[in-house]
This record gives C-alpha cells, sequence and structure tokens, in this order.
C-alpha cells in the first residue's frame, strides 16, 4: 500500500461507504416494497471489491460474481445503471433484458456473468487469452465464493489458465457458507487458496475484511498477471452478514457468529484506521458519507421514475449483427 | 477441383486463418497431431502454437475460452473431439455463448465455432457416435449447420468464421472422405437455406447429414418404380429453410424426414410442426419420419448396422405413403 496516497485512501473509503449504502438500499427498499430482482447483499464483504478493483486499469477486464456489488460499480457501470437493473428497469442491465447480479457492460470492460456460480471462470481465462494473443497486457479478474469453488468449472479454469501462464486472477470471497452449508461441510480444507498449489499457481490468504491487506496481495497477482508469468488464486475469508438472499427462509447460521463478524465490519475498520493515522477527521468522513448517500437517493430515484422496457422488446438482439471492433 | 469433406474443412480454416489474423484455433490434439480425426493436420506446422493451440483435456474451459477470446475481439474455432463430448461444455454453450448478445443487449457478440466429429458408422459405440444436433437446435442465440458436401464444408465454414454469432458445426465422420468440387475463393453460403439436391414431383424426402445420401439411394430405388422423390438436404438445423421444405411439399404433397438421431424430440417433429402450419392443405398422405430408434448408439457391427436408418426403410416409408391417401 505504499503507493496510495491520501485521496487513495478516501476514495476507497467512498467507495466501500457507497457499495454498504446501496446494498442497504435495496435491501430496505425490498422490505416495503419488493423489487424484481431479489436482492442478494454483499453486506460486510465490501473491501474485497474495493480493494481488488482499485489497481485496475480501465482496459482491465472484470468478472465480478453475484456476491461483488461493488465490483460492478467502482469498475465503472454507473450507479443509476445498477440500480434502475435491479428495479428491471429499461434504463437498467441491457435494457432490462438482464439483470443487474450478472450484468456486462463494455464500456467499463465489465463481462457479464452467469446465474450458473463460476461458470464465468473459464470465460475469464479466454479473455486473458485474448491479451496473449492480441500481444497487450490488460488482465481480467474473476470472482466466486467459496460454495463456488467446489465446482468443476474452477479446477478447469484453474488449470488451464497456469499452464498456458494466462493474466488471469481468482479472487475468492470465502464468506464461510455455501447458502446454508457451512464450509466446513462443503471443502475437506479451511484455506482453500492451498488448492492453488495443485495447479502450480500462488495461493494467498487475506483477511478479506482488511482492504489495504486485500489491495496488496491484489497488486502482487496483478503485477505478477501483466508480466505473463501466470495466474493468482487470492482467498479472501470474509462474511456476509445477511441470508443468502432476502428470501433465504432461515438463517441457520449461529447468532453469536454473526454478531462476531458485525464487530469486524470492513467499513467501520477502515474509518478507525484513517481517524487513528490522521488520514482524514471525523469531518471529511462525513462529508463522504453525505455525498455517498446523495449518489444512492438519485439513483433510487432515476430507478423508480425509469419505465419498464416495452414488451416487444423481449425478442430483440438474440442474434448479433455484429460490431466494428469484433 | 475435387477434394475430400475433411480437406475442403481444413483448407477452409487455413485459408481463413491467412485473411484475418484474428481466427485461431484451440482444442485438444488439435496442433501437433493434427486433430484426432486429422481436420487440423498441418496447421499447426503454418500457423505456430499460438494460433493453433492445444489444451488441456477440459471441455468447458476451452469452449469458455472460446466465448472469452470471441468476446474480446478475436474469431476462435475451438474443437470438440466428438460431438458427444459438447454436453459437458453444454452450459458454457446455452448459459454463455448463447446469452451473451442478449444479455448485453446487443451490444457484444460471440464470434466463436465450435467444430465437432458426429454419427455412426465407425463402430465406436454409444459415447462417440451420437446425433445431438436437435438439443442444440433448441437453443435460441446461436446456429447449427451440417455440411454434407465438401463445397458446403467450406461455405458454411466460411460463413460460420465470419458470422458474429455462436455456430455449432457438426461434421459426420462417416462423410469426412466423400469427394466432390468446391468452388474457389469466398463462397460463402448462407445459413437457413436448404439445398435440393434431387428434384421430383411426387414426394419430399427432406434429411440431414449422413440422411442426405441415403435419401439419393433411395430416390434412385424409388425412381424405378416410377416415384420421382425431391431430395432437400438442410444444411442448416438452426435456422431451418422453412421456405425450401414447404416449397416443396406444395409442389409434391407428401413428406418423408430422415435423419440419423433418435426419433423422440428429434428435428424431423420441428419440420412435421411446419408443414402442418404451412402446407397441411397440400398434403396427400401422413408425414413419414426415418430416424434412428430411441435407443443408444449400439457398439456391434450388426447392432448398429439394424440401428442406423437406411435407404430401404426410406424406400418403405415413400412407397406406404402412396397407400395411406388422405379421405
Amino acid at each position: 500500500m505504499a503507493d496510495l496516497q491520501k485521496k487513495d485512501l478516501l476514495e476507497l473509503y467512498r467507495w466501500m461507504l457507497l457499495s454498504r449504502i446501496t446494498e442497504e438500499r435495496m435491501t430496505e427498499y425490498h422490505k416495503h416494497s419488493p423489487l424484481p430482482e431479489l436482492p442478494h447483499s454483499g453486506i460486510g464483504q465490501e473491501a474485497i471489491s474495493a480493494g481488488t478493483v482499485y489497481g485496475l486499469r480501465p482496459d482491465d477486464l472484470i468478472l465480478p460474481s453475484l456476491r461483488t456489488r461493488g465490483a460492478f460499480i467502482f469498475k465503472g457501470i454507473p450507479q443509476r445503471m445498477m440500480m434502475a437493473g435491479a428495479f428491471a428497469k429499461v434504463t437498467g442491465a441491457a435494457r432490462g433484458k438482464n439483470t443487474s447480479h450478472h450484468m456486462g457492460y463494455r464500456p467499463a470492460g465489465v463481462i457479464a456473468g452467469s446465474g450458473v456460480v463460476a461458470a464465468h471462470l473459464p470465460v475469464g481465462v479466454g479473455v486473458a487469452l485474448a491479451a496473449r494473443l492480441q500481444k497487450k497486457d490488460y488482465i481480467a479478474v474473476a470472482y466466486f465464493g467459496d460454495g463456488a469453488s467446489n465446482r468443476g468449472d474452477v479446477h478447469e479454469s484453474m488449470n488451464m489458465a497456469a499452464v498456458m501462464k494466462l493474466g488471469l486472477v481468482f479472487i475468492c470471497e470465502n464468506n464461510l457458507y455455501s447458502i446454508s452449508t457451512p464450509a466446513s461441510k462443503h471443502s475437506g480444507i479451511v484455506d482453500l487458496a492451498r488448492r492453488a498449489d495443485g495447479y502450480g499457481m500462488p495461493g494467498v490468504v487475506v483477511d478479506g475484511n482488511d482492504v489495504l491487506a486485500v489491495y496488496d496481495a491484489a497488486m502482487q497477482a496483478y503485477a505478477r498477471a501483466r508480466a505473463g508469468e501466470g495466474p493468482t488464486f487470492i482467498e479472501c475469508k470474509t462474511y456476509r452478514w445477511l441470508g443468502h438472499s432476502e428470501r433465504d427462509p432461515r438463517d441457520l447460521r449461529p447468532k453469536e457468529e454473526i454478531e462476531a463478524w458485525k464487530r469486524k465490519c470492513p467499513v467501520k475498520r477502515f474509518r478507525e484506521y484513517l481517524l487513528a493515522g490522521g488520514h482524514a477527521d471525523e469531518a471529511d468522513l462525513d462529508a463522504i458519507r453525505a455525498g455517498v448517500t446523495a449518489d444512492v437517493d438519485d439513483a433510487v430515484k432515476f430507478a423508480e421514475e425509469s419505465p419498464f422496457p416495452p414488451g416487444g422488446e423481449a425478442v430483440l438482439h438474440v442474434y448479433g449483427e455484429g460490431r466494428a471492433d469484433q | 477441383m475435387k477434394t475430400t469433406m475433411r480437406e475442403a474443412i481444413r483448407a477452409t480454416l487455413a485459408e481463413e486463418m491467412r485473411r484475418d489474423g484474428r481466427v485461431f484455433i484451440l482444442g485438444e490434439d488439435v496442433g501437433v497431431y493434427g486433430g484426432t480425426l486429422q481436420v487440423t493436420a498441418g496447421l499447426f506446422d503454418e500457423f505456430g502454437p499460438e494460433r493453433v493451440i492445444d489444451t488441456p483435456l477440459s471441455e468447458v474451459a476451452i469452449t469458455g475460452a472460446a466465448i472469452g477470446a470471441a468476446m474480446m475481439g478475436l474469431r476462435p474455432v475451438l474443437e470438440i473431439m466428438f460431438a458427444d463430448f459438447i454436453p459437458l461444455a453444454l452450459d458454457q454453450i446455452l448459459n454463455n455463448a448463447a446469452k451473451m448478445c442478449y444479455g448485453y443487449d446487443g451490444d457484444m457478440s460471440v464470434p466463436m465455432v465450435l467444430r465437432a466429429p458426429f454419427g455412426g458408422g465407425m463402430r465406436s459405440g454409444m459415447h462417440h457416435c451420437q446425433n445431438l444436433e436437435a438439443i442444440f437446435a433448441h437453443i435460441p442465440g446461436i446456429y447449427v449447420v451440417m455440411p454434407t458436401t465438401p463445397a458446403d464444408a467450406k461455405g458454411l465454414l466460411l460463413a460460420a468464421i465470419r458470422d458474429p454469432n455462436p455456430v455449432i458445426y457438426l461434421e459426420h465422420k462417416m462423410l469426412y472422405g466423400v469427394r466432390g468440387d468446391v468452388t474457389e475463393g469466398d463462397a460463402v453460403i448462407p445459413f437457413g437455406k436448404a439445398a435440393v439436391r434431387r428434384e421430383g414431383r411426387d414426394v419430399t424426402i427432406v434429411a440431414c447429414g449422413a440422411l442426405v445420401n441415403k435419401s439419393l439411394i433411395a430416390a434412385g430405388e424409388l425412381a424405378k418404380a416410377g416415384i420421382e422423390a425431391e431430395v432437400i438436404d438442410l444444411r442448416s438445423i438452426r435456422p431451418l429453410d422453412e421456405d425450401a421444405i414447404i416449397t416443396s411439399v406444395r409442389k409434391t404433397s407428401r413428406l418423408v424426414i430422415a435423419h440419423e438421431a433418435c426419433r423422440t424430440g428429434g428435428i424431423a417433429g420441428e419440420i412435421a410442426a411446419v408443414v402442418s402450419a404451412g402446407a397441411i392443405d397440400a398434403l396427400d398422405a401422413p408425414v413419414a419420419r426415418v430416424t434412428a430408434p430411441d435407443a443408444p448408439v449400439p457398439f456391434s457391427p450388426t447392432l448398429e448396422d439394424a440401428f442406423l436408418p437406411r435407404p430401404e426403410q426410406i424406400v418403405a416409408e415413400v412407397k406406404a405413403l402412396f397407400g395411406k391417401r388422405f379421405a
């Protein structure tokens, strides 16, 4: 983090807060006025999206997961579009054809995901392969959870990326649960990053609630990826505060476990770091909060006021006509 | 110039790779080894390891890699060793390749070609011989083509490589050695255009893959009995050339559909529905199907020969139609 200046630290804080308040607003909104897109909150995991996206270049690409709401926004999907997507409005993802959970957005280098968890990782292999064939040094960053880590797509993607030494970085958000199933029941090891050794790539375990630790690990992996030395598996230990979704019938996790992790809140922790280190005072951080809140208010208002797409558009763009740059 | 279908595919790949630096090949054993059925033989020598890429045995990652590379502006042509293995990558095809364009509301294309050998007759058993085109043809967002001649192999491959959408390009193993003329230059055959292989006035036989040649053999037999069959080679399974089928049925008033895939849910059912909606008034007899039975492809020669549809069955079905006039 040696290269981070005060403005970077404050921007990282703003990002985390933006992700937090966006998801809090979606979740609250859904309670009184159900959103077409069921919220699957990543509250509690904000440091991972922020710490991994901050060091990327505009021409780098990300392949987000369901739980990395922040990554979409930080990489450059307009806040209004993101929110309108959750409202299924014509101003949202693909004019309402896609969910905001899995949306892609070409201008920001966000590759569309899939409702099949980890199914975007093989696509990430291709994005990184393209950089090699085009003799460019952009990289790709793919996100997945601990539950998804057990899918075969992850195995095939990690092996192929490693053997070809592709510029693809794997970010595992290990929030300790695959919906209701605890990690101890879905994986035979505690540190999933140990699997990296089996593919011949570095595996790194970081505190996923420490944005600067995440940033440092990411930057090392990105340098390696950009230099043509191959992929890295970064496992970020974290915890999701809410249920799998807002339709989670039962949260089986122990109350005391949830409360303990809330005390490790990544946003609060970073706020305290900034204050203790003299990087900012209360007034600075309150001003950031006010700005973020206004942005989210604006996005919600925009989403509410936007129309739904006309039904006739349902059959448009099943096939493409080709783009000049493809 | 007479050439085989295998050679036509290889030559077309080479031509396109010379023409367009974005075109590259990836798959298992496609490089140094030249492909399990030698379709890409020699291409590694000309284009090198960056454009003819040997991959690990990972159908999901290969297909995903093709999708990702296509999204970044390249033109991957991937080989899946046998069409029977495509289901391993079906999620990538069905949920990623076929839906990217739609998921970006048209602001993304996936210009990739997935080539795979398919079909029975080589005594290769139940996991190497299937005809799965109907499964793929059910997926909006992709094209499915099936050449039966060297000229079509070239023309459809040119169209597939140059199209901005994902294409499944199916090569019947028993047709690799079929010889025929190939047109020089850009002889693109657009998708959704069937070919009339033989003209006739009495009955339409719509066929695809290995059943096209078998239908032509059947048509020769039928001619001896005074029945002139029109044989249509679909070439594209998706999109179907509905106009060509309906035009022919309106001329002949009888329809037999022949494919090597097993019966239930096969493409013949879709064609029957198309004709039912578009030309039922022209039919003088029920629509008949000649297909493999609803069973896996067996291994032993006697079993496989019994399983695969034969020209005699087509002849028999056609003759039966003349005894089944609608009242």
